[in-house]
Parts: C-alpha cells; sequence; structure tokens
C-alpha cells in the first residue's frame, strides 16, 4: 500500500496546476510557464515511477475516499496505465516545454496553460480510473478543453474548425453515455472490474452487441477511425501547433484508442467478430488516410491526415488478438505519439520562422533552419517506417504479427500504406526542407531555443525508439500492458480479488 | 434620476427586482448550507445564487450587475472554488486516502454534520455561481461587441 498514493496525484496535480494558474497567471508574467511547466514534469516523474511500482507490485487499486470498491470511484494503476501515463506525459513535457516560445505570439498564456492543463488532466484520469462513468467524465473534460484550444486563435477558420469538432465529438460523447447507460442498467454497476465480472456471469445478450456499437461509434469518433474522421483534418491543422501535436499525439489515443482497448478488452470480452470490425477499420483507416494525405499541399493538414493513417496501424495490430499483435501496435502508438507530435512542432517552427503552412511556398528551408529540418528529417524516416528509426520497428512487427495469423491481406496492405507514407514524406521533404531556397526565405531565422531543445530531444526519442523492443526494457514496459489485454475479461479477477 | 436608471428594463421590473434578487441570492446560500441534509446541493444553489446576478444584469443592464461582481472577481472566486474542492480532496490524504472524509460526522440530519461534505458543497456552488455568472458575461459582451461592429 505504500506507494499507492501516486495514483490519484496524476489527475490532482494537474488540476492544481491548472488553477493556480488561471488564478496567479494574470498578475504574474512569468508564472504560466514556470507553473505548466513544473507541473508537467512533476506528472512525467510520478508516471515514471508508476512504471516501477507496477514492476515491483504489480496491480494497484486505489479505493477514492476509502470506499469499498463497487460503491465509490476506484483508480487502476496496471501495466497498460503506466504505459499510456509515461506515453501521456513524456510528450506533453516536450510540447509544454515548446509553448514556452511558440505559445509568445499569443496574448494570454495564462488561458492557454489552464486549458493544455486540463487536457492533460482529462486525459490522465480517463487512462488511470477503474470506473466507467469516471471515464466518461474525464473524457468530457479533455475534450470541451481540446474545443476551447481548437478555437485558440480565434480566427474565422479557427473557430468553424472548433465549432465542426464541437458538434462531431459530443455526438460521439452522446453514443458514448448512451452505451454506459445501457451497461449500467444491465449490470446496476459502474465500476469496470464489477461490470465484467457480471456481464460474464449473465453471458452474451444483444443488448451488449448495441453498447459495443455505440462505444465503436463513440471511441471511434474519438479515435478518428476512418468512417467517424471528418473533424480530425479540420481541427488538427487549425489549432496552434502545441495543441495540434498534443491533438495527434496523444489526445485521440487515450480518448479513443486506450478506451477501445480498456473497454472490448476487459470490460466486454472480445469476440472473433469484434476483432475483425476492428481490423477491418484500422486497415480501411490505415489506407484512406495516406490516400487523401498525399495529395495536400498544407503542411498541417497532411500531417493530420497522416494521423488517421497511423491510427489505423495501432488499431490493426491492436485487433489482431494475438500477443506479438498486441505489442506491435502499442508499441506504434507509444512511436507515433512521439514522432507526430515531433512532426506538428515542426510544422509549428517553420509557421513560426515564416508564416505559412503551404509546401509550395517553402523551399530550400534545411539551409536556414538546421535543427528544425534535421529533427524533420528524423520524424518523417520514421514515420515512413525506415530503418534504425522507431516506426520501423514496430510497422514490422505488425505485419509480422498479421503474416503469422495468417491475415496476409491485412499485411498486403500494411504495407502500401507505409511505402506510400514514404512517398508523401519525401513530398514534404522536398518542397519544405531541401531544394533552391527562395529568394524570400533568406532572412528567416531558426526558432528559439526552447523549440530546438524540445524538437531535438523528441528526435532523439524517434532515433532510440526501437530500443524499448530490446527485452530489458521491453519486459517492463511493453509485455506489462500486453499482459493486461490478453488477459482479457479476467481483469475483474485481477481487481475484485487484489 | 440617477444613472443607474438609464438602461435596463421598465420601472416595474427594476422594483420587483429590487425586492426579490437578495432573496433569491440568499435562497441560492441556503440551498448550499443544505445540500447534505435536504434535495439540492453546490451545484443547484450555485446556479440560484448565479441567478441573482444575472436577474440584477437582465434588469438594471450589465453595468449595474458588473459593478456588484466585477469579471475579475467571478474568475477568482471561480478558481478559489475549484482549488478549494480539491484542496479538501487533498487533505483526505491526513486520513490516508484522497476525498476521505475526514472530519467527525457528527448526528445525522443536524446542518453541522456529514463532515467533508459541507465544505464540498461551498467551494461546488462557489465554483458554479462565479462560473456561470462568468459565461452570462462572456455571452453579453459577445452581443455588446457585434452589435458595435454594426
Amino acid at each position: 500500500m505504500e506507494m499507492s498514493w501516486i495514483v490519484p496525484l496524476f489527475v490532482g496535480i494537474s488540476l492544481l496546476g491548472a488553477f493556480l494558474v488561471s488564478l496567479l497567471g494574470r498578475k504574474i508574467k512569468l508564472l504560466p510557464d514556470i507553473l505548466g511547466n513544473l507541473t508537467v514534469l512533476a506528472l512525467l516523474c510520478l508516471s515514471v515511477l508508476a512504471v516501477y511500482v507496477v514492476a515491483d507490485k504489480g496491480v494497484v487499486v486505489y479505493n477514492v475516499g476509502n470506499w469499498r470498491i463497487p460503491l465509490g470511484i476506484t483508480l487502476v494503476l496496471d501495466g497498460l496505465t503506466s504505459f499510456m501515463l509515461v506515453t501521456v506525459n513524456l510528450v506533453a513535457f516536450f510540447i509544454a516545454l515548446y509553448a514556452v516560445n511558440y505559445m509568445k505570439k499569443f496574448t494570454s498564456k495564462d488561458k492557454f496553460y489552464t486549458l493544455f492543463l486540463l487536457m492533460l488532466a482529462g486525459m490522465n484520469g480517463v487512462i488511470i480510473t477503474g470506473d466507467i462513468f469516471n471515464l466518461f467524465v474525464f473524457l468530457e473534460i479533455a475534450s470541451v478543453a481540446s474545443y476551447a484550444l481548437v478555437a485558440f486563435g480565434t480566427e474565422r477558420h479557427e473557430l468553424e474548425a472548433a465549432f465542426k469538432y464541437a458538434v462531431m465529438s459530443t455526438v460521439g460523447s452522446l453514443f458514448i453515455l448512451l452505451g454506459i447507460v445501457f451497461l449500467y442498467s444491465y449490470t446496476s454497476t459502474l465500476n469496470m472490474a464489477d461490470m465484467a465480472s457480471i456481464l460474464a456471469d449473465k453471458g452474451a445478450s444483444n443488448l451488449v452487441l448495441m453498447v459495443s456499437a455505440l462505444f465503436l461509434m463513440g471511441f471511434g469518433l474519438k479515435a478518428a477511425l476512418v468512417p467517424f474522421h471528418a473533424w480530425l483534418p479540420d481541427a488538427h491543422s487549425s489549432a496552434p501547433a502545441p495543441i495540434s501535436a498534443m491533438l495527434s499525439g496523444v489526445l485521440i489515443k487515450s480518448l479513443g484508442v486506450y478506451t477501445l482497448c480498456r473497454l472490448f478488452y476487459n470490460v466486454i470480452g472480445i469476440s472473433s467478430s469484434l476483432s475483425s470490425i476492428l481490423m477491418v477499420l484500422g486497415t480501411l483507416s490505415m489506407v484512406i488516410g495516406v490516400f487523401l494525405a498525399i495529395g495536400q499541399w498544407d503542411l498541417k493538414r497532411l500531417l493530420a491526415y497522416h494521423s488517421i493513417s497511423q491510427i489505423g496501424y495501432v488499431i490493426l495490430g491492436i485487433g489482431l488478438g494475438t500477443p506479438l499483435g498486441i505489442a506491435g501496435g502499442l508499441f506504434h502508438l507509444f512511436n507515433h505519439s512521439v514522432f507526430k507530435s515531433l512532426l506538428f512542432l515542426n510544422s509549428g517552427a517553420v509557421e513560426y520562422a515564416t508564416g505559412t503552412r503551404d509546401l509550395k511556398r517553402m523551399g530550400g528551408l534545411a539551409q536556414k533552419m538546421p535543427v528544425t529540418s534535421a529533427t524533420a528529417l528524423t520524424a518523417s524516416m520514421s514515420i515512413a517506417g525506415i530503418p534504425p528509426f522507431s516506426g520501423f520497428w514496430s510497422k514490422l512487427i505488425i505485419i509480422i504479427a498479421a503474416v503469422q495469423a495468417n491475415r496476409y491481406g491485412y499485411a498486403l496492405w500494411a504495407v502500401i500504406a507505409s511505402i506510400l507514407t514514404l512517398a508523401s514524406f519525401m513530398k514534404v521533404m522536398k518542397y519544405a526542407f531541401f531544394g533552391q531556397l527562395k529568394e524570400k526565405w533568406s532572412q528567416v531565422k531558426e526558432v528559439p531555443l526552447c523549440m530546438k531543445i524540445s524538437m531535438s530531444m523528441l528526435a532523439l526519442i524517434c532515433l532510440g525508439g526501437g530500443l524499448l523492443f530490446l527485452p530489458a526494457v521491453k519486459e517492463v514496459f511493453l509485455d506489462k500492458a500486453v499482459r493486461v489485454l490478453l488477459e482479457g475479461t479476467r481483469y475483474s479477477q485481477v481487481i475484485l480479488g487484489g | 434620476m440617477s444613472k443607474e436608471h438609464e438602461q435596463g428594463m421598465s420601472v416595474i421590473v427594476k422594483t420587483v427586482t429590487r425586492l426579490t434578487v437578495g432573496m433569491i441570492f440568499l435562497y441560492g446560500v441556503y440551498i448550499v448550507l443544505h445540500g447534505h441534509i435536504s434535495p439540492g446541493g453546490g451545484f443547484a444553489g450555485g446556479v440560484i445564487i448565479a441567478l441573482s446576478f444575472i436577474h440584477l444584469m437582465l434588469a438594471y443592464g450589465k453595468d449595474v450587475a458588473l459593478r456588484k461582481l466585477s469579471k475579475k472577481t467571478a474568475s477568482f472566486f471561480e478558481s478559489t472554488g475549484a482549488l478549494l474542492f480539491l484542496a479538501i480532496g487533498l487533505l483526505g490524504f491526513s486520513g490516508g486516502y484522497f476525498f476521505l472524509n475526514f472530519i467527525p460526522k457528527g448526528e445525522a440530519f443536524r446542518l453541522f454534520s456529514a463532515g467533508t461534505i459541507p465544505l464540498c458543497n461551498i467551494a461546488i456552488g462557489l465554483k458554479v455561481g462565479a462560473g456561470l455568472f462568468a459565461i452570462f458575461v462572456a455571452l453579453a459582451m459577445l452581443k455588446l461587441e457585434k452589435g458595435e461592429k454594426k
């Protein structure tokens, strides 16, 4: 029990930071930057500590207010939770560092950090909670904060994108709420572990199928799987760069992919038909996303479409349901958070220096912005799957897993999508960074220090990401998360028993 | 006539508002404080408190209401309410658990009972009251700016 006090702090610290910034940020000028970054640093340290706690003690179950399990809110720290917490807080830390310089051009930094930390509190809450209604509340906190952040520039197209995002995302939330209502009426409990054991006792029913469909639509919309993806390109390309990075890097994963995995594997229980649906949706996203991306000339829009495509890989891997497939999917989830947020930060750096996002108007920026172009090259190689960068290993594992499971068609589509990704990032590198430097960019300067540090660190993680699959690291970090999903609805026994 | 009477609605509305607004505010406070022993609570009471200020704004116009409770004060109370609620949660660590009800519960159905629940209600009441008023002010300001452009 000694270390379990860290569990509620993931929500507590981020909320504390958020409200302190909103209370004091307007009076003291440097406070939002300092407090915002310190909060995220504390969260990062705690999440690394959480990995050790899970490796040391196994699953930690925390009862808020000392209420017994089905009565109160339960927080659960297991392998999947600690994996997601590290992913989210690591990326958030570098993004907060980047925002120190980048957000200077917007007037109210205190509002930015308040909303940023609220969004982070929501994401951490979704990941750490073991109560399905609590999950919905945190999901809404993160979503509502992200609507406001997308509209942060308050220009016409930003407001339009935020409104579109708000409407579609609310529809998704309502599907989720309806699913939760049905499950609650069927099982009379909101605790996910308790719910899983009651569902297992009651056996199959049409209501559970209905709820699965509702969750697939709701969480699929949050994860931007293909039939539900229309909000993503607008929202992710209109937001300020750190927020685009946050949305693409971790929000769609913690609100969409993590919740899908947790509910389908651990609560409802995965069936072969559900797994095929996930694989089909994943492959559709993978292929359609990349086809839509390749024709884009707006750099951030192109990156946004690639997010849809890469989420497809993650869902395909997780949908395969084999240990290797899930490991590949989660590994790709981690890698994608790092390289996609790096790419969005790069696009922000280019926009910061030149004021444009149009690939046709850029050119030769590598001469003027060496750090940005080098990190962008690293991230592009990583997303396109060039060895030895991190994206190569995770895609390779997903493809091997698909072949091992005799799903040759899916493996083939994964390879094709990867080649098209390479093509579209060669286009980005050629038009933006290489080639002749245009006359009007001769006065362009490299971005400020904090932005450079943040981008370089993320690039290093891209380069070293493959090391996560070394047996020693894999055992504590990735395998624990995979095991949680593989044990399926036995999750309830783990939680209720311990 | 003072400047107060230039804006807003008719004399009838203003007179009725002057008579009722204090009672609405007090009723909100009552709902917040009795949240743990009767229906209602921090959220409902907070909404009623916010409504008393909104009532003032509807009858007398923006300036009078903002003189009673300015935007800065509202956002200060909103953040304070949230921090208070979080502080109550964190103080639970003194008994070993987040959000533990660490104060003695007392006798049921008394005003001073139920441990931290009334304190939580006060914090929520502050947050909701100030927050809802701030939202209304923001909407009123937005309409004003749009009108000015025309």
